[in-house]
């Protein structure tokens, strides 16, 4: 196998000493993680890797000498060779640079017998390992990681060993960063006390009887409120996060908090100048108005002959008064209101400070109030159309001389009285021509149900795009790519002839469409849960629907 | 010739893809166990491109002679400019290359005429081996419409059988790279096919399957 040595780019430029890093045993590659340089004191040396040895948990040796002779210090290579004595090991590596030269020679002398592999058998890897730090990328690489102690040494301290590694052109930072480092610890304590005062007050008795559970669970404005929390409380917690995902989770909220709530501001500040929330609560009522009187005429037309259909007058006009009376009673309701829509809406507006999401869910909850006679007409109709298909259905059954066994779930036979066949056979003709009427009211109240449907679908669809994208992790990927790591790639170093291949090793990061599927915060979904031939099915029997139910379990 | 590779493209052979069109092959010997192979399909033509354009904005210019909308005009001019940005940035496939490393692993890079770069790198360990996988393309011309269905069967270079009697159907072959798991060595976990938008044909796929074998027996 080949012999494969991972050098990192900044000690290209380092002067000559020895070489410290890790053998990879099963894939016969070694790891070199910084230079000692001269002078130094052998045994100060050994007792130093011993020490790091023991804090770092990894297993530190000196692999070997690495010389780039300047001018005058030509006798460095026996020198070098001498050093393999001192330190004995199975393997001793010696690369060498020449000034002037890209490549690096190399030579490896094995214990028993000192001999030079040829050039071919080696391949120098240089990693630009700065980057590959900071992402924890390739396994290989750990050994880097877990070696920080190594590398608190420079070889601008005054110590017994001076070394170059990684870290000494410097290390990334920002002012910025360690700012909100500090001001963090104060700003999350105080928030997480804030939190546990309004989780428990949210969890108190008054709050928890059956209706006001019932209505907020209803309400989308109070399931946003306790997603909202909860996402606070996974930021501010005093913990540190060490994994890389629990850290990514916790700057994607905090970032998307952060823009959620400033686009509120944004949208505050804009309907509160010139008076609009006025404008919006005077328009309202006439709205509300114009959609009542839509209805009617709506229902007007359904009783008349709609289409050109010959309804059953009968149950058409009792259908068509029933609905009509609810609508009387609506308008009134809304007159009644109208004194008061100004001000509720100016004080729940206000409640969009906390984010663009909360003014979306408001809207949505405001529609469905709005609409709620909407939703129950469709409901009447939906019932009165389910119970006319089921009658029809078991009555057809019996027409044909067959009975539905609940037991064993399926179709029997069974012999009737005559009575019974009577009967029925009356029934069944009866729901038969009154079918239309049912049916083309049901249509009409489900088109309409189907329309508010949509429009709040379209609004929980933004607020669930708004709670999971994740915005810091796609704005690393654009601006600080080398952080989110997929992989590694390689590239080849044209080189002199003689020398041991070199390939320049890069972190390979992760692409950006699989950026939003691996750093999702996952939220309560309100996708469509039943697939569309399930939704016909359902419209077609006449079960009531709601497609956009929250599921009880998160989605991750 | 660059310093101690050996660099050679097959100039006195043409190759041509799958479909009839010339591409390149280039294989770059950077060292005894390391070479590097790219295949470069054809490059956007500007016939076609002036063409497009071209039809777009005529079609334009009738709807706003009819309609004597301006937002027509505005509408086609971006449609036509964003439209060339996705096509070269992500649909239109420059060159591949597949880098073999011996004893390191394979790395497999596509480069769109945009110039950006899709790279991907497995580990020697994951790798069982690579072999040209033979699969029945079925080509149904309607109107010049094509519709594609691949069905893979897997078996060496060795093996194949060219089976004639099934009409209007084109046997084609591409090099992949089968993967095991590392904790069942024998089976393959999965296949990663190569050089799937220039689609060279056999004589190439030969060439590029023959070096990276050598590479592979000597690890």
């Amino acid at each position: 196998m080949v012999l494969k040595i991972f050098f990192p780019q900044c000690c290209n430029k380092a002067d000559s000493g020895l070489l410290v890093g890790r053998w990879i045993p099963g894939q016969n590659s070694a790891v070199v993680l910084a230079v000692i340089h001269y002078p130094f004191i052998p045994g100060q040396v050994k007792q130093y890797i011993h020490q790091m040895r023991g804090q770092s948990g990894v297993d530190l040796t000196v692999l070997g000498s690495w010389s780039m002779p300047k001018e005058g210090q030509e006798g460095m290579e026996s020198f070098l060779r001498d050093l393999s004595t001192i330190f004995p090991q199975g393997q001793w590596l010696q690369l060498s640079r020449e000034m002037g030269k890209i490549g690096f020679r190399c030579h490896v002398l094995t214990r028993d017998q000192s001999k030079s592999l040829f050039a071919s058998q080696v391949a120098p890897i240089v990693p630009y390992i700065r980057h590959l730090l900071l992402t924890r990328a390739h396994g290989v690489f750990g050994t880097v990681c877990q070696s920080e102690p190594l590398f608190f040494l420079d070889k601008y301290d005054d110590g017994p060993v001076k070394m170059t590694h990684w870290q000494s052109e410097g290390r990334e930072g920002s002012i910025i960063v360690e700012l909100m480092k500090q001001a963090s610890t104060p700003v999350c304590l105080l928030t997480t006390w804030m939190l546990t005062l309004w989780t428990s007050l949210c969890s108190s008795r008054i709050l928890n009887m059956r209706p006001m559970r019932f209505i907020s669970s209803k309400l989308s404005t109070c399931l946003q409120l306790s997603y909202r929390t909860e996402h606070l409380q996974t930021v501010c917690s005093p913990t540190r996060a060490t994994a890389h995902n629990h850290f990514m989770r916790k700057a994607n909220i905090f970032v998307s908090f952060f823009v959620d709530v400033s686009l509120g501001l944004l949208l505050v500040s804009w309907m509160y100048r010139e008076n609009r929330i006025g404008k919006l609560a005077n328009t309202l009522v006439p709205a509300a108005d114009h959609v009542a009187k839509e209805l009617e005429e709506l229902l007007q037309w359904l009783m008349g002959a709609p289409a050109g259909l010959k309804m059953n007058r009968a149950l058409d006009q009792v259908l068509g008064r029933f609905f009509l009376y609810h609508i009387h009673l609506w308008i009134s309701y809304i007159h009644l209101m109208s004194p008061f829509i100004e001000m509720i809406l100016w004080y729940v507006g206000l409640s969009a400070c906390l984010g663009l999401t909360f003014a979306l869910s408001l809207l949505s909850d405001i529609t469905a109030l709005l609409t709620f006679h909407i939703y129950c007409f469709y409901v009447y109709g939906a019932r009165l159309y389910c119970m006319t298909v089921y009658g029809l259905s078991s009555l057809w059954r019996l027409f044909r001389g067959k009975k539905w066994n609940v037991l064993r779930q399926r179709v029997d036979s069974c012999s009737y009285d005559l009575d019974q066949l009577f009967i029925g056979t009356l029934l069944f003709t009866i729901l038969l021509f009154l079918l239309p009427t049912t049916a083309l009211y049901y249509l009409v109240f489900t088109l309409l149900r189907l329309v508010v449907v949509m429009f709040q679908g379209v609004l929980h669809l933004s607020v669930d795009f708004i709670n999971s994208f994740p915005l810091f992790a796609m704005g690393l990927r654009l601006f600080r790519s080398y952080r989110l790591a997929e992989g590694v790639k390689f590239r080849v170093l044209c080189e002199e002839p003689g020398t041991p291949l070199h390939l320049m090793m890069d972190i390979n990061p992760l692409k950006v469409s699989s950026v939003v599927q691996t750093y999702r915060t996952p939220t309560y979904s309100c996708y469509p849960k039943d697939s569309w031939l399930a939704l016909c099915k359902k419209l077609f029997l006449g079960e009531l629907i709601y497609p956009w139910r929250h599921k009880t379990t998160k989605i991750d | 010739m660059q310093n101690g590779d050996q660099h050679y493209s097959m100039e006195d052979e043409t190759y041509t893809d799958i479909d009839g069109k010339a591409i390149s092959l280039e294989c770059q010997s950077h060292s005894g166990f390391c070479r590097e192979f790219t295949v470069s399909s054809a490059k956007v033509s500007i016939g076609r491109v002036m063409a497009y354009t071209c039809a777009v904005w005529l079609s334009a210019y009738i709807i706003f002679f009819v309609t004597e909308n301006t937002a027509v005009l505005s509408s086609a001019i971006i449609i036509t400019l964003v439209g060339m940005m996705v096509h070269i940035h992500f649909v239109k496939v420059d060159h591949e290359t597949l880098l073999i490393i011996g004893s390191l692993g394979v790395q497999v890079s596509s480069s769109y005429a945009s110039g950006r770069e899709s790279t991907d790198f497995i580990e020697m360990g994951k790798i069982k081996d690579i072999v040209i996988n033979e699969a029945i393309h079925m080509v149904r011309k309607i109107k010049d419409m094509v519709i594609n269905e691949a069905i893979h069967m897997v078996r060496k270079i060795k093996d194949i059988v060219i089976n004639e009697a099934i009409h209007m159907q084109t046997v084609i072959y591409y090099l992949c790279i089968l993967l095991k798991d590392p904790s069942d060595p024998e089976a393959v976990s999965s296949v990663v096919p190569l050089f799937q938008s220039s689609k060279p044909r056999l004589n190439c796929l030969v060439k590029v399957y023959k070096s990276c074998q050598e590479i592979l027996a000597k690890c």
